[in-house]
């Protein structure tokens, strides 16, 4: 079934209002989706899938403010959208008024600029293309050491996607989007010490992508790095973050200034507006129309335009992340960044956010550090956003007089999320984009590791 | 209760909302098998799931979430082809079908399909009065305003609380070409507490969270006296971890309280014991079968049929009944975790963990509700055996690199032993340990056993599903403490 988004949307509204709400705004995602991974020389496995989805959001009227809720439903048969939009209202009446709550008044997208989300020459594309793209990776990976004796396969994902969003004030926008990626994961082992990485490539468009050998080959080589990893013993010492790693950073950061946790207290960053929270040579962008950009969108999930927020500007904390109900909990404007799943009410978060660059190489970062430790893969859940303590375990490389000296695991770094950022030191010219968060390797000046 | 229902099958609900029968069901398992497969199965969900949230004192949003869809499996050797489609009708299933059977086709032998029965599963682990989604909201939103009142009279710096509910209602039916036909209704409720405390001066903030849940009767979370004691838990950690000091580095004995803590044994052992790692040889405990892996006197056991239980299922994703399988017995490793596929492939037999988030997904060897058998120590024998160590009570999440082996989980509620004395609260760490050895270092066992309350989520390959955990009181030598104070 190919629906006529704008008309089902125009459909439920319609509904939604005849049932007595006050305003009310729906979306409808439709996808179609590839994965496949081959591992050694078999095919592990094809999915493939269309996938549809409505979200209806309605504010009925209350005493003291709207009372809001959302129904959604992946079954679009007309007498399920339409019992979907009574229970939305009937759930409604249930929920307390919220004086702040409802549609943004005004500032909708006028305009709906072309991105470069989708590139129309390349759909519909060969799933076979496809899955050769995650051969070639696998083969190369295998190939590029004999200590290379297993993996986890290599895996292709791509996805097309068509957002269309409608409000009772009268606002209809939509886009399409597109994303390709390719994974490889290789497994090596020498003298019973058995390690695995990986590698990727992520983009909006396949000619976008890296080589697949290339991706399968930089996968072994991090893998091999890592044979004959050891601990440590317990330090405090400067530590550098590769552009795999430092982007988790900013994942914390962005949990702490988005605007709900600003407004609920739950955020150490909440009341710090305009004040020093980074170090000077931190400057972090929010810009949700970065051409090609892996979060860029036209419009956020309330219907106002992107753009670009400056979120930290030479260590100072200049904005933080808002849809336009945290805007108004705030008594501030929406920053655009509004996000939502379907099932879901908006939230604030980020588009495409990230570090800007320095001048130096990861190389040079390291030549500078007499002594510390490269991380190059973080795992655990060990930040806090209330009070900004972290601890994660990691892996890495032990570095002596400005050298790597021999790989390192089993151990975990701590500090705290406002003196790491305040500490940073050195910024990489790095920066390389595998999601919406990205940043170049970056050295905060210490650090507690544990270890032996 | 008054009396207990018969267990559900899904497939009246599933005949009568989308015309499916035996027969046309046999057919699309057949149009799978047009070209020779090993198995070809059908995966239906309907699913509705409801949830409302609470936070600043009012019940501020309500939403209700219906996930309806077919998956469609083929498979040949290690092969899977897998296609999904959110519309049920015979037309789209033929058409999954094909497109299943085009990717996984190969050169296995065919047969012919027949699907009978009358689909009611084995176990019958939650029966219910009624569905936690036929509950009248008002319920709900009565509930969250009560914990709120009740949690901002517990302390004056009680700042923030935040409260939500959340009732799924999961009915599914699986058809396979052995001829399985099954099917399953699958409650699961959740409360949630977050709550934030914030010192006199206004400085400190902290946080305390609790939740509990399971396969049972929403109206049980209506009691006092089940949600209170939650929210008491949820303000003494905010409260506590306003005085916490700065957890201490490196590598030291740890206890481990009873309960949740057991997530311990999900990522040190757990994921490792996966048949699909160890049929790959990909697992740091790969072809480890029958060797010493944990202490003498330690026992892990992975449990699907404890009844009511958040992990616990009537069937698996697959149409397995679920059991209960002994992962290492008296410190030696003695089983895996199976879906079909990796039980086929390492000529061993399912054990009733194939699972998988929703019909969108492949299936894969989950765990259910895994936990430590009791031991004999007292517990208070346990703390006081320490002369210099931590005493975790309660946790966070953990992860695992099933490759290496290492593991790292967080500690939410920590404080310090002393000469087997118990000193001041810590601050949360993460600690990190390497799975195959860890267990060997067990030295103590308490007698408390105790499963989690009903929260966990364990992920893999993009999937989420409900878990359980368990664990008597432990005591390792030598786990990484992840702290600030050298």
């Amino acid at each position: 079934m190919t629906t006529n988004g704008a008309d089902l949307l125009e459909l439920a509204l319609a509904r939604v209002l005849a049932e007595g709400a006050a305003s009310a705004d729906a979306v409808l995602v439709e996808s179609d989706v590839l994965e496949a991974r081959v591992r050694g020389r078999e095919i592990d496995f094809v999915k493939q899938a269309r996938e549809q989805t409505l979200g209806i959001r309605s504010f009925v009227e209350g005493s003291k403010g709207l009372r809001c809720a959302i129904t959604s439903s992946s079954d679009l048969r007309a007498e399920t959208v339409a019992r979907i939009a009574e229970e939305c209202v009937a759930l409604a009446r249930a929920i307390a008024p919220d004086p702040v709550a409802g549609l943004p008044e005004d500032g909708f997208a006028r305009e709906i600029p072309d991105l470069s989300l989708f590139a129309p020459g390349e759909h519909p594309f060969s799933v076979d293309d496809r899955i050769q793209s995650a051969r070639q990776a696998e083969a190369a990976a295998r190939a590029a050491d004999v200590r290379v004796t297993n993996s986890e396969g290599s895996q292709v994902g791509s996805d097309y996607s068509r957002i269309v969003y409608a409000t009772s004030s009268g606002f209809v926008g939509e886009y399409r989007t597109a994303s390709h990626s390719l994974f490889s994961e290789p497994i090596v082992s020498q003298n019973g010490d058995m390690q695995r990485d990986y590698w990727l490539t992520v983009g909006r468009s396949l000619s976008s992508l890296e080589d697949p050998a290339q991706v399968g080959r930089r996968a072994a080589e991090r893998a091999l790095r890592r044979l004959g990893a050891r601990r440590i013993p317990t330090c405090e010492v400067p530590v550098i973050f590769d552009p795999l790693t430092a982007p988790s950073l900013l994942g914390h950061l962005v949990q702490c200034v988005n605007g709900y946790a600003v407004y609920r207290g739950a955020s150490f960053l909440a009341g710090r507006l305009d004040e020093a929270i980074a170090s000077e040579q931190v400057t972090v962008i929010d810009d949700g129309r970065l051409p090609g950009g892996l979060g860029s969108k036209p419009f956020d999930a309330e219907g106002q335009p992107t753009r670009r927020n400056v979120v930290i500007e030479r260590g100072r904390l200049a904005s933080y992340l808002l849809d336009s109900y945290s805007a108004r909990k705030l008594e501030l404007k929406t920053t655009g960044n509004a996000g939502r799943s379907v099932a879901s009410a908006p939230r604030a978060m980020p588009t495409n956010l990230w570090l800007e660059p320095g001048s130096l190489s990861l190389e040079d970062i390291i030549g500078g550090t007499p002594r510390g430790l490269l991380v190059t893969e973080l795992i655990g859940m060990g930040f806090n956003p209330v009070t900004g303590d972290y601890s994660q375990g990691a892996v890495g490389f032990w570095i002596e007089a400005g050298e790597i000296v021999h790989p390192v695991h089993e151990v975990t770094i701590a500090g705290h999320l406002g003196d790491m950022l305040s500490s940073i030191d050195a910024i990489g010219n790095d920066l390389l984009w595998l999601g919406r968060v990205a940043a170049p390797s970056l050295r905060v000046a210490r650090m507690t590791v544990a270890g032996d | 209760m008054a009396d207990t229902p018969e267990p559900t099958s899904a497939l009246p609900f599933f005949r009568t909302q989308f015309g499916l029968d035996e027969r046309s069901l046999a057919t699309v398992l057949e149009t799978a098998f047009e070209r020779p497969i090993d198995h070809a199965d059908l995966f239906f969900e309907y699913t509705t799931q409801d949830s409302v949230s609470l936070e600043e004192g009012i019940v501020k949003s309500g939403s209700r979430h219906l996930e309806q869809g077919v998956g469609v499996r083929a498979q040949v050797g290690e092969r899977q082809g897998y296609a999904y489609s959110d519309e049920i009708t015979v037309e789209r299933l033929r058409l999954a079908a094909s497109t299943a059977r085009a990717i996984a086709e190969g050169t296995a032998r065919q047969r012919a399909v027949a699907v009978g029965g009358q689909g009611a599963p084995v176990h019958n682990l939650y029966p219910l009065a009624q569905a936690p989604t036929e509950v009248a909201v008002a319920k709900k939103v009565a509930l969250l305003d009560a914990v709120d009142v009740y949690a901002r009279r517990i302390d004056p710096r009680i700042t923030q609380v935040m409260a939500s509910l959340v009732a799924q209602h999961r009915q599914l039916l699986i058809v396979a070409s052995d001829g399985t036909l099954v099917g399953d209704v699958q409650p699961l409720v959740r409360l949630n507490v977050q709550i934030i405390a914030t010192d006199a001066a206004g400085q400190k903030r902290e946080i305390g969270y609790q939740g509990m849940g399971g396969r049972y009767e929403l109206e049980q979370l209506l009691d006092p006296e089940a949600w209170k004691p939650l929210v008491d838990e949820a303000a003494r950690l905010a409260l506590l971890n306003l005085d916490a000091q700065p957890c201490p580095a490196g590598t030291m004995d740890v206890v481990l309280g009873p309960g949740w803590p057991g997530i311990l044994l999900h990522e040190a052992i757990g994921h490792g014991l996966e048949g699909d790692f160890n049929r790959k040889g990909t697992s740091a405990f790969s072809g480890r079968m029958g060797e010493r892996v944990a202490a003498p006197g330690v026992t892990v056991v992975d449990d699907g049929t404890l009844p009511n239980r958040r992990g616990s299922l009537n069937v698996d994703d697959e149409g397995t009944p679920t059991q209960r399988t002994v992962l290492i017995e008296d410190g030696v490793l003695v089983g895996y975790l199976q879906d079909r596929l990796n039980a086929r492939l390492m000529g061993m037999k399912p054990t009733g963990n194939g699972r998988r988030e929703s019909y969108a997904h492949l299936p894969m060897p989950r765990m259910t509700n895994t936990f430590m058998l009791a031991g004999n120590d007292d517990p208070e024998d346990i703390l006081r055996s320490v002369e210099h160590g931590i005493y975790a009570v309660s946790l966070g999440g953990g992860q695992v690199d099933i490759t290496s082996g290492k593991f790292v989980f967080s500690v939410n509620e920590a404080y310090r032993i002393e000469q087997g004395r118990l000193g001041s609260p810590l601050k949360g760490a993460t600690l990190i340990g390497n799975g195959p050895d860890v267990l060997q270092r067990v030295s103590r066992i308490g007698h408390d056993l105790e499963l989690d309350r009903g929260v966990g989520v364990c992920g893999k390959d993009g999937q989420s599903v409900p878990v359980g955990v368990g664990l008597p009181t432990i005591r390792v030598d030598g786990l990484t403490v992840g702290g600030t104070e050298g």
